[in-house]
């Protein structure tokens, strides 16, 4: 086990290897999104208050569901990052935060077009949109430090130590928002009908979820790899594969 | 330098921050002055009758307490990292942490301190009834130390950059969300005469987190900052 993970942590081998990867990915996620996309556009019954336009769900949730996975996995790489010092977790958390960004703008957007027929209403002070609203914050930020500091390692540590800070105050940020706008909203918010979902409508949905994940993991994979070429340049074997190639 | 006990060394070192502070009593002034300027912006924005003053008064508080502290946070670290003594202490062999919460209680002394200082005054000015003035005062003296160990973090990182100040308030103003609401909705509540001992408990929950965990984030961040 911990030889596996002592050698992706080394950029050659992670840069191969991902090489051998991605068309494989790319593939398996162009079938999901698209069996997902088929299923929840077409194949899924309209819903019976909500008519057709609950369809944006199908984009809306998996993105806010990635916006937060995105961050639990640039806190961890971050962790990673500062304890055993792995170049390869630096790498993964800066090559993160612009997806983890969009992903979390995307949910906000789709939840604007939705909020409109749905609340009558672009933008609803509820609870999730707040904190949504506040994640796209934490992101930013922390994509603005990284820029603002010139020594790349520097500043993938000092984003590090950031990620960390927020990764504590995300469930504080959650709950306080929630106690905040039930307080103070009420029976303006509607919320998905029932919480059982028709078993037509979820599986699409969870196709979608995993369609998005593996679109985040290509991604992740290309940012990542030029990120390493980028800081690797001076390196033997990014000379040898140039050769080779 | 070995011989001194964690103790002295934190006092000597909120002393001597105490005392550089008081020695440039107009840069302690000029954030109190914000703060009062800020709160009358408010009221000449939003007009001045009692009903509207009544709904938004604690929100126009805690922001411009917020703005008046993020003004001042920068000072905690950028003289010290200036002049060079800020890595004196990274060497000192004491632990970072331990002189980090010294520095922050210094900083909260000079800055935190005197806007509760200055809350019955102004409470007047935005006609708070009395009962609530307590209400506000206890949520600033559980919120306010959180600001200042949170946003210390934040100064921490962007210590040693060029363009410090904004990117500071984008890092650390969404971190400040919670206390925000939590004290703000304190202060609602006393005005509707509701109790508000559970606002006040999860204000010092987040105090006591903030107090035995920002140390450790503040002294990772100044030792990514300074080589």
């Amino acid at each position: 086990m911990w030889t596996i993970f002592h050698r992706w942590a080394s950029p050659p081998y992670f840069y191969r290897q991902s090489t051998r990867l991605l068309p494989w990915l790319s593939a398996i996620c162009a079938l999901l999104i698209i069996a997902g996309l088929i299923g929840g556009l077409i194949l899924a019954p309209s819903d019976y208050q909500q008519g057709e336009s609950y369809r944006i769900i199908y984009i809306h949730v998996p993105s806010a569901w990635m916006s937060l996975f995105i961050y639990m996995v640039m806190a961890s790489s971050g962790a990673i990052a500062l304890i055993w010092r792995i170049k390869l977790a630096e790498v993964m958390l800066v090559a993160s935060a612009p997806i983890g960004a969009s992903f979390t703008l995307l949910a906000l957007l789709t939840g604007v077009l939705w909020g409109k027929p749905m609340w009558g209403a672009w933008w609803v002070w509820d609870a999730r949109l707040t904190s949504e609203l506040l994640l796209l914050f934490l992101y930013l930020g922390i994509i603005a430090l990284y820029n603002a500091i010139d020594d790349k390692r520097r500043a993938a540590s000092a984003i590090a130590v950031l990620a960390l800070v927020g990764v504590v105050n995300i469930p504080i940020i959650h709950y306080s928002v929630q106690w905040w706008s039930t307080l103070h909203q009420g029976p303006t918010v509607t919320k998905f009908g029932a919480p059982s979902i028709y078993i037509g409508m979820l599986i699409p949905l969870l196709l979608m979820a995993l369609g998005f994940m593996l679109f985040y993991a290509i991604s992740v994979l290309l940012r990542a790899r030029t990120e390493l070429l980028a800081r690797e340049a001076a390196s033997r074997w990014v000379r040898e594969m140039l050769e080779e190639a | 330098m070995a011989s001194l006990s964690l103790t002295a060394s934190f006092m000597q070192l909120l002393q001597r921050d105490l005392l550089l502070a008081l020695r440039r009593r107009s840069e302690l002034v000029s954030p109190l002055v914000f703060f009062v300027l800020v709160i009358s912006l408010f009221t000449l924005g939003s007009g001045a009758s009692a009903t509207t003053l009544g709904m938004i008064a604690p929100g126009i508080f805690w922001v411009a307490a917020l703005l008046a502290v993020l003004l001042g946070l920068e000072g905690i670290f950028r003289a010290d990292f200036s002049d060079g003594s800020l890595e004196q202490l990274l060497l000192s062999g004491m632990p970072l942490s331990v002189l980090v919460l010294a520095k922050v209680t210094a900083h909260w002394l000079v800055t935190g301190l005197p806007l509760l200082l200055l809350a019955p005054l102004l409470s007047l000015m935005l006609r708070m009834h009395n009962d609530v003035v307590w209400v506000l005062m206890a949520t600033l003296l559980l919120g306010t130390p959180v600001l200042s160990l949170v946003g210390a973090i934040g100064v921490a990182l962007t210590v040693g950059l060029r363009q410090g100040g904004v990117l500071l308030a984008v890092l650390v103003l969404p971190l400040y969300a919670p206390i925000l609401i939590f004290a703000t909705q304190a202060v609602g509540f006393a005005a509707d005469g509701l109790p508000v001992t559970a606002h006040l408990a999860i204000l010092g929950a987040c105090l006591a987190a903030a107090l035995t965990l920002a140390p450790f984030a503040i002294s990772a961040a100044l030792r990514v900052g300074i080589n």
